[in-house]
């Protein structure tokens, strides 16, 4: 097995402006992926969600700024550690991760040694 | 091991000297070796570098190994004679070299593993003729795991295309950049790339299962027409066609078109090719200048070729939905089984494109479409839909609906306009025997050379 990391890219302002009844669903798709994961054979090791952008601090230097390192429309909002066996089960996992208001990036964690 | 030869494979006794797989007579003249090794290179490379990948399992290895088997041919064949089985003799030579490797500095090699699936091997998947090795053990056939790998969806494109001219066919970097029109430094910056994505990111070396084989397939598939279209057109240069491109996607369809005999769409795609590359040699005439279809002579098409390829068809068309290369290779055969231009059955491959379109929803595949119903109800309503294309921008950059649509006019004797449109088309056009087509054309609407 080795792990992958699966980030979250969406659009923060949809979820500024979202119905709580689209939160709810929101949050009960990660339930279910929490869920699909084990059943596809994999692992999650680890999944947070993050505060949005608007509450981050970049440091370039010793110069710190408020904001976020790169300011995109879509903006990492999440991820999960995984484990699955190559990429194609790491795909397979990630396909199912709920991203409704963006996507997701699968990168591979680096093996040292 | 340089000059000895290959002993029966892992663990086997050696068997030096002509074996029963040598030929009788011993030693061969040099001609007949390097004409014999060449040979083995464009037949045999994709299973020799397959089967040694797996024990590699490191791609760069691999093609180490592989090279150094082939160097090795040269002194070890005109010592004891060519080999019955080359691709089994090159297999041996090139997995015992990647067992040395590996047992020699098993860290150092590390650096790009592969992953090989364990997972049993398929039986009987072995072409006749490439599986057993000279000490006579089954050598698996992993070409297909080896182009899948290749054509993985996590690979942009051109590394694709890239990745299975350099492993699959056996090209040196400087040909595939100079096919693909780009410095030999940016070719092997993308293929180095590639292969670290498919080590670092764990790209399996298997074979797709059953859920996911469609799509992968058409990505592979794609690929090789890809290799196809580029060498029927070469995107620059003096002449048409490169011939080496072609053959080569030839040579990758049949081979899939063997390990994979179910596949309709493989089916579809060599009768594409084969019923397109039929009149390769009626698309230009002596000069290298451009001939359009209804100009070129059909009796010089080559029939065995068509015949080989309509054979195809039905089969890559049964049982409903077929795919966009089956429907592609059924508007190929009307046309190379066609008396002429004039008399080909149009409202049928009119009928042909709606059914590509519903597969396939391609501006590209619409302009085609356009050009036929213009040959069936005539140019104006083949240019009203050429009218909508263009409104729709996305084939803006398109060099052939310009052409098309000059065409329409110049048949139309709207030559002002005609003309306009030669002039929007040439200047979308690298290659040089279409920008003399263009060029000619535009003469003939003009009165004038453009």
């Amino acid at each position: 097995m080795a792990e992958y990391l699966i980030l979250i890219f969406e659009d923060e302002s949809a979820y500024a402006t979202a119905t709580p009844d689209v939160l709810q669903q929101v949050m009960e798709a990660h339930n279910r992926f929490a869920e699909q994961v084990p059943e596809k054979g994999g692992k999650i090791v680890e999944g947070r969600a993050l505060q949005p952008t608007p509450t981050a601090t970049t440091i370039r230097g010793d110069v710190v700024t408020d904001g976020p390192f790169i300011e995109t429309k879509e903006a990492v909002g999440g991820y999960y550690l995984i484990e699955a066996r190559d990429l194609d089960h790491a795909l397979d996992i990630a396909k199912l991760c709920p991203a409704r208001f963006g996507g997701v990036e699968v990168r591979p964690i680096m093996v040292f040694g | 091991m340089s000059g000895s030869p290959p002993s029966g494979g892992p663990g086997r006794g050696g068997d030096t000297g002509a074996g029963p797989g040598q030929d009788a007579g011993g030693a061969a003249q040099p001609g007949t070796v390097s004409a014999a090794i060449a040979d083995a290179h464009r037949r045999e490379w994709a299973f020799v570098l397959a089967a040694t990948a797996r024990v590699a399992g490191d791609l760069d290895l691999a093609e180490e190994c592989v090279q150094d088997a082939y160097a090795a041919a040269l002194t070890a064949w005109t010592r004891q004679g060519v080999p019955r089985n080359a691709g089994a003799w090159l297999t041996t030579a090139a997995r015992r070299r990647a067992i040395d490797a590996k047992r020699r500095d098993a860290v150092l090699r590390a650096k790009l593993p592969l992953l090989i699936e364990l997972d049993p091997p398929v039986a009987s998947s072995a072409p006749p003729g490439a599986g057993a090795g000279e000490g006579g053990e089954v050598i698996p056939d992993d070409r297909l795991r080896l182009i899948f790998t290749c054509c993985h969806p996590a690979l942009a494109r051109e590394a694709q295309v890239a990745l299975t001219l350099r492993l699959v066919c056996g090209l040196t970097t400087a040909e595939i950049a100079q096919a693909f029109v780009v410095s030999e430094p940016t070719m092997a910056a993308r293929v180095t790339r590639a292969k670290k994505k498919i080590s670092a990111a764990r790209i399996a070396y298997r074979v797709p299962g059953h859920a996911e084989l469609p799509d992968r397939l058409d990505a592979v598939l794609t690929v090789v027409h890809l290799l196809y279209t580029t060498g029927h057109t070469a995107p620059a240069g003096e002449n048409l066609v490169r011939a080496d491109l072609v053959d080569r996607a030839i040579g990758l369809t049949r081979m899939l078109r063997a390990l994979m005999p179910d596949e309709r769409e493989v089916a579809g795609l060599l009768a594409l090719i084969l019923l397109t590359d039929a009149r390769r040699a009626t698309r230009a005439d002596a000069q290298g200048r451009v001939l359009l279809l209804e100009e070129q002579d059909r009796s010089r098409w080559d029939r065995a070729v068509i015949a080989e390829g309509a054979a195809l068809v039905p089969w890559a068309l049964r049982g409903g939905g077929p795919g966009r290369f089956a429907v592609q290779a059924a508007i190929a055969a009307l046309h190379a089984e066609a008396p002429s231009y004039a008399e080909t059955d149009w409202p049928q491959i009119v009928a042909l494109y709606d059914a590509l379109l519903r597969v396939w929803s391609s501006p590209v595949v619409a302009l085609n479409r356009a050009v036929a119903v213009a040959m069936a109800l005539g140019p104006d309503a083949g240019l009203a839909q050429i009218g909508k294309l263009e409104a729709d921008g996305r084939l803006s950059a398109y060099r052939y609906l310009p052409a098309a649509k000059a065409d329409l006019l110049r048949r139309l004797g709207q030559l002002e306009a005609a003309a306009q449109a030669y002039h929007a088309a040439l200047a979308l056009t690298d290659n040089a025997a279409e920008r003399e087509f263009l060029a000619r054309r535009l003469t003939e609407v003009t009165g004038t050379p453009g």
